[in-house]
């Protein structure tokens, strides 16, 4: 589904991977692994259309993404370092503003039962800012939960989790997979998931 | 017709510009040379002495060409952005930062021209009139380019938003051209029209057209060594830079 | 609901609401602005002839001020938390959410400029019919100054000493704006009538509609790279 052949990579004046390939199809999760530096976020970056790669084309169902634009926008979902949660808005308002501008409506009760799956119940109605750094990473969690995307990319998602919380995120991508996602991702943990592709990045 | 299109593009990478413009910048400089001296001939005893306005108007010879030269460049500059931003190629971002400074430059000349020339017509070194403020604003575009330009560590990033800016701001130049009709103060008209018969002498018009060919030639030649010095900073890591006899001649 | 509106809509939406949650940056720039316009006085003196002169000059050039403020904050709390990133990704084109976000900067800098200038205006004893066409070239003007500044704005995001490059940027670009905006006023009290300000003001307004909104999200998306 997701196809990548040749892919190169030039920030600054360094080269940090040329003659990429990669292929993952539905039901299948990809684990990024290289040194810092080694251009895993970069890699990231260019599968989500974010910047466009220096060599090599990826293809999206057999188009390639600059063709599909949109279309391949909408059965993604990306979750870069930062969460792009609002610390003045409450986890609900964050919930439903995040799928406004993913052109989607969101109704009451499943945002509310996505942030109570994810341990925020009574917590809805504060304000991000006096949140603990875990439970923010948690609203971006029931952010993957009620977002319909095919194709996810998670960049160093298990950062800053607790245990529990890890426990709900590999549960997440396993749903997911299962059920026919796709699911690539960065981590420098070691991932609790069964049976995962490998690609190393770096020269 | 096929092989000409070719052969422009072959230009478009730096690695073949770079000696190509080497070998053109002799040229230039000899052309902007042998105007300069005709041009300032005609300005200092050919053309004759004006009936109003005395020898103060020589000055004249320089600042008008100096503003022609400033709107120019930057329409020119704004042509390579766009260019650069349409097809994406490196030359066209390096060719707009090359010229930045030597606009800036004519900018500058023709505001302080304008001010010398101002003192003794008007009594006053600077007037708020729509075309010297439009020149001064032009000036402050130009910095803007430069500074925005120099506080983007990324070439490519930079001559990107370098771009946008350039063609923004090239807006600005028809309002500057034509502000002069829109706001109605101190300056002279136009004095050199196309559709008009020109109400100065006729030496005085081949003075003013043949010095602004000396600042067009001087403006080509300084541009081109800038992009020469521009490209070899920048592709300073290829192996095509490090293998030219005047890198290898520095290094020893 | 429309499928060009609901997007600027939900940004809009979503704006002001962060907009109401930190009151503090829009109350500040409206004090700026008051601040700014009442000191002009204390410089010159309170002369009423001379005042009613410099009324709509001081003003604009308060109201430019003003909207600077604002403006290195327009897209830089978006690119810290992720937000821009997601936006970029949204099957909704970039092009209408940042028209979204440019009206709700509007919304939240230039209308209450437009709100807050008779007032100050009657302080520089302007009569009726003055502060009448100055209400309306701030309104034709001051979305001008948030679509250009969004330019300005997205240009210098995440750049070394950003917020001063951004003047050195926008301010030469707000001049047409300056220009008709107060001159306006002025051709209104001289008897000239300020109908050919306004047109101009308008016409420039209508090519910033088209122009700025592509070229804001042109340079984002530079920024974003």
């Amino acid at each position: 589904m997701l196809s990548a052949t040749a892919l190169s990579c030039i920030r600054g004046e360094r080269r940090l991977f040329s003659g990429l390939d990669l292929d993952v199809g539905p039901g299948e999760w990809l684990h990024v692994q290289g040194e810092n530096g080694a251009g895993k976020t970069s890699l990231l970056r260019i599968l989500a259309s974010l910047s466009p790669p220096a060599e090599g084309e990826i293809r999206w169902r057999g188009e390639p993404i600059a063709h599909l634009a949109e279309d391949y926008r909408r059965e993604l979902l990306f979750l870069g370092h930062h969460g792009a949660v609002k610390e003045e808005l409450t986890p609900y308002e964050n919930l439903i503003l995040a799928a406004r501008l993913d052109g989607s409506e969101l109704d009451e009760v499943e945002a509310l039962k996505a942030l109570a799956r994810f341990g925020l119940r009574g917590r809805e109605d504060l304000a991000v800012r006096f949140l603990s750094a875990g439970q923010k990473r948690r609203v971006l969690l029931a952010r993957l939960a009620v977002r319909k995307a095919t194709l996810w990319i998670l960049d160093e998602p298990f950062t800053a989790l607790d245990v529990k919380a890890v426990e709900m995120l590999s549960g997440l991508i396993v749903e997911h997979v299962t059920q026919g996602g796709i699911a690539i991702l960065t981590s420098h943990q070691a991932i609790p998931l069964p049976n995962g592709k490998i690609i190393m990045v770096g020269a | 017709m096929s092989n000409r299109i070719v052969n422009w593009f072959k230009y478009a990478s730096p690695q073949s510009f770079y000696p190509l413009a080497g070998k053109l910048i002799p040229w230039f400089w000899a052309l902007a040379i042998v105007f300069t001296v005709a041009g300032l001939y005609i300005t200092f005893f050919a053309a004759p002495t004006d009936f109003q306005q005395g020898e103060g108007y020589r000055i004249i010879f320089i600042h008008v060409p100096a503003a022609w030269m400033s709107m120019f460049i930057y329409i020119v500059m704004a042509g390579w952005a766009g260019l650069g931003l349409a097809l994406n190629t490196r030359l066209s971002g390096m060719m707009a930062q090359a010229l930045a400074p030597t606009g800036a430059i004519m900018a500058f000349l023709s505001l302080w021209t304008g001010a010398f020339w101002g003192k003794p017509m008007w009594g006053a070194w600077w007037v708020w009139d729509a075309r010297l403020t439009s020149a001064l604003i032009l000036f402050f575009l130009y910095i803007g380019f430069i500074a925005l330009q120099a506080a983007i560590d990324d070439p490519r990033r930079a001559d990107k938003a370098g771009a946008i800016l350039a063609l923004v701001g090239v807006v600005n130049v028809p309002i500057i051209y034509f502000s002069v009709k829109w706001w109605n103060t101190l300056h002279q008209g136009a004095s050199v029209s196309l559709t008009k018969a020109p109400t100065m002498a006729a030496t005085m018009l081949w003075g003013m057209l043949i010095m602004a060919l000396a600042f067009w030639m001087y403006s080509i030649a300084v541009a081109l060594t800038r992009v020469r010095a521009i490209i070899l900073e920048r592709e300073a890591h290829t192996e095509w830079v490090k293998d030219l006899p005047e890198v290898q001649g520095a290094k020893q | 609901m429309n499928a060009t509106l609901a997007p600027i809509l939900a940004i809009i939406r979503r704006d002001l609401l962060l907009a109401m949650r930190r009151k503090s940056e829009v109350l500040t720039a409206l004090f700026f602005f008051i601040i700014v316009v009442s000191l002009f006085p204390l410089g010159i003196g309170p002369e009423t002839a001379l005042l009613r002169k410099i009324a709509p000059g001081v003003i604009w050039v308060a109201a430019l001020l003003a909207t600077m403020l604002g403006l290195a904050r327009l897209f830089a709390p978006d690119h810290a938390d992720g937000t821009l990133e997601q936006m970029v990704l949204s099957p909704s084109p970039l092009g209408l959410l940042i028209t979204g976000k440019i009206a709700a900067h509007w919304i939240t800098t230039g209308l209450p400029l437009v709100l807050l200038a008779p007032v100050l205006g009657i302080q520089f004893d302007l009569d009726g019919g003055a502060l009448g066409i100055m209400v309306v070239a701030l309104l034709l003007g001051t979305p001008l100054l948030s679509l250009i500044g969004a330019i300005g704005a997205a240009l210098t995001l995440g750049l070394r000493g950003g917020g001063v490059l951004l003047s050195l940027l926008v301010l030469p670009l707000y001049v047409p704006a300056l220009i008709f905006g107060a001159g306006a006023v002025e051709a209104h009290i001289s008897g000239l009538g300020a109908g050919g300000h306004l047109s101009l003001l308008a016409a420039l307004l209508a090519l910033a509609v088209f122009f700025a909104p592509w070229a804001t999200t042109a340079a984002l998306r530079i920024a974003i790279e």
